[in-house]
């Protein structure tokens, strides 16, 4: 297997024909593949057997994390370095912990959700190598396209070739990596 | 063709579409990012010069002689501390809490309109907190000790009063900040990457390939962004219900009689989401025909955003309505007395008569379709609405202040150039940001628009199912 070849590109016209596609080439057994389109595409996620993202447990981690944290930081100011009487008050009591935990919880889980999903997803990256490819600028505008990667087992240049081409793939080229 | 008119439901029952005129996908792309792309329009610059002017000339102008003098500069004095600045204050977050709604809670309920002034909402949101959250920072008149809000470790051994409502405001406002700008940002990551494939000159590219931070648009990454994104908007809903909350808790823990009721977070919800509303109104009517988007924003969508304003502005009525009830059921003197004021008193009762006019009165000619569908009944109908409500926060926030338990405390408030020219200036610097967004950033979601088109679904006729994926 070359190093120097990403893998092979193919270019679909339509939300249906890349869902065909990608069932053909999920069929024909190959794992290390992928499909980029301008827009989520209803029942890719089961095709490509993704499961459920794990985003949201990050966010539920980081979310919670910030709750206790909060909790334990007002017990740690109001009652143990520095005790306060506010009204005589309790020094400590969980409900009036509450607000600011909750808050907190909110931007806890709403930063657990974007470093989640950037992190899930290996962004931020600089460069990519498909990014390399002129038609691929299409990817975000209206053509859909599958990619088979040279890391898969199953991957032969013209096996593969043939298969996207089958399958209904137009313009199927090679996808050099540069790195 | 024929397939989609069998399954297409009988006329009545059919729903306006997304976008009008049935563009394809690369005209729709073509359509969404021209006004980013092409050259400035001569309105740009008529609306962006005296807003830049207020922004950074009147603003800090007003903002630091306040600052080095002191809050005397403003017309707040004993008995009414609370003056034009938290007026204002209430008045920004309230604005922003529209956005919010639209993009988080109509997200969550899939309505599929939303995707296209969405992006425009939540601007709208990020700017109005960033102007909010400057006015308690310096209505504390020693601006230079916030910091002593933040439970920073310090040489005074001293740490925040977290049983404060004063305090939580600092946490809700600072959160409901990062996190509506967290939520604006991550919608934009793919149209980053739209704008950078568009993209012709080698500084755009350069710019929109770091904002894009490498999205390619793989299934992997709209698996992870579509759950990152549900769970975002989730968030953001529980945001639009706190945030306002606890700005009304600041008054109703107060004893003072017109404060002191637990409909207060309730109340200041819908106030907000109300004059929200208003805002959107007055944004979107000119920006959707100044940038040709007459067919992405449609009379329908104009009329969705009046119905759910009528809404908001009953539940408003209903809640006046018990305000009065309650002051009257009560029997308790001074909450009789502050209310018969509000409407009947001598120095602010004409505040009192606009809120109920415009609030209770200009609403309800939402009722009508043909003023739904006139723009420019709804753009003075927002704009009177913003109004209204400001009248709202001053005679609640002034109202109640200026005439408390013992006359021998009564006082007058009037607010002074100093207070009028903070407001203006922040007014130039919303509407400068705004501009600034809408010139250099995707201000429609291109791919959640696209991603509601009817050719978007593969199961739909257009999507091509039944040919075998070739149109």
């Amino acid at each position: 297997m070359s190093g120097k070849i990403y893998g092979l590109i193919a270019e679909f016209d339509s939300p249906a024909a890349i869902l065909r596609a990608a069932e053909k080439v999920r069929d024909a057994g190959y794992r290390r593949w992928d499909t980029f389109t301008p827009f989520p595409i209803h029942g890719m996620d089961k095709v490509m057997k993704l499961g459920n993202s794990l985003v949201g447990w990050v966010s539920l981690a980081m979310g919670a994390g910030a709750f206790a944290s909060v909790v334990g930081l007002i017990w740690y100011c109001n009652a143990f370095d520095y005790p306060l009487i506010v009204g005589g008050k309790p020094m400590f009591s969980p409900p009036m912990t509450f607000v600011p935990a909750y808050i907190l919880l909110i931007m806890g889980g709403a930063f657990g959700a974007l470093l989640g999903m950037l992190g899930l997803n290996q962004l931020p990256r600089l460069h990519h190598p498909l990014l390399d490819k002129k038609r691929f600028e299409l990817a975000s505008r209206d053509k859909f396209f599958l990619v088979i990667g040279a890391q898969d087992e199953k991957f032969c240049l013209m096996e593969t070739k043939k298969l996207l081409e089958s399958i209904g793939g137009a313009h199927v080229e090679i996808v050099e990596d540069k790195d | 063709m024929e397939e989609l008119k069998r399954l297409a439901p009988p006329a009545e029952l059919r729903r306006a579409p997304v976008v009008e005129g049935r563009p394809n996908l690369g005209a729709l792309t073509d359509k969404l990012s021209a006004f980013a792309e092409g050259r400035t329009p001569r309105w740009w610059w008529i609306l962006f010069l005296p807003a830049a002017f207020a922004a950074t000339v009147i603003f800090p102008t007003c903002l630091f002689y306040q600052v080095f003098t002191g809050v005397g500069v403003w017309g707040n004095n004993h008995p009414v501390m609370w003056g034009l600045d938290i007026v204002n204050f209430i008045w920004w977050v309230g604005v922003a809490h529209a956005g919010t709604l639209i993009s988080a809670l109509l997200f969550l309920t899939r309505q599929h309109w939303r995707t296209t002034i969405g992006r425009m909402a939540e601007a709208m949101t990020v700017f109005s907190v960033m102007m909010a959250g400057l006015y308690p920072a310096i209505h504390v008149g020693r601006a230079w000790f916030d910091w002593f809000m933040f439970p920073v470790p310090n040489s005074n051994a001293l740490w925040p009063q977290f049983k404060s409502p004063l305090m939580w405001d600092v946490f809700a406002v600072n959160t409901y900040l990062m996190v509506s700008t967290l939520f604006w940002f991550m919608g934009m990551i793919p149209d980053f990457a739209v704008l950078r494939d568009r993209s012709t000159t080698r500084i755009r590219k350069t710019i929109f390939s770091f904002l894009a931070m490498g999205w390619t648009g793989s299934a992997r990454h709209w698996h992870n962004y579509e759950k990152a994104y549900v769970v975002l908007a989730g968030l953001c809903t529980l945001l639009v219900f706190t945030v306002s909350s606890i700005v009304g808790l600041d008054f109703c823990t107060a004893q003072l009689a017109g404060w002191h009721a637990t409909i207060f977070p309730l109340y200041f919800v819908i106030g907000a989401v109300f004059c929200g509303f208003g805002m959107v109104m007055v944004i979107l009517i000119p920006l959707r025909k100044w940038c040709g988007l007459e067919k992405i924003i449609t009379l329908s969508h104009m009329d969705k955003i009046a119905k759910l304003t009528l809404v908001a502005g009953l539940i408003i009525d209903y809640i006046y309505l018990m305000e009065f009830f309650i002051a009257w059921y009560s029997g308790d003197p001074y909450e009789r007395w502050v209310f018969s004021h509000r409407l009947f008193g001598h120095t602010y009762m004409v505040m009192g008569w606009i809120l109920i006019g415009i609030n209770v009165g200009v609403t309800q000619l939402l009722w009508f379709k043909k003023i739904r569908s006139s723009l420019f009944a709804l753009f003075v109908i927002g704009l009177l609405i913003n109004i209204g409500m400001w009248t709202e926060r001053f005679v609640i926030v002034v109202g109640s202040l200026y005439q408390d338990f013992l006359p021998a405390n009564w006082g007058k408030y009037m607010p002074t150039i100093w207070d009028v020219g903070l407001y203006a200036g922040t007014l130039g610097a919303f509407f400068m940001l705004y501009l600034l967004f809408v010139k250099f950033l995707p201000m429609i979601a291109i791919s959640e628009v696209k991603g509601v088109m009817p050719e978007a679904d593969p199961h739909h006729p257009l999507g091509g199912a039944k040919n075998g994926g070739r149109q």
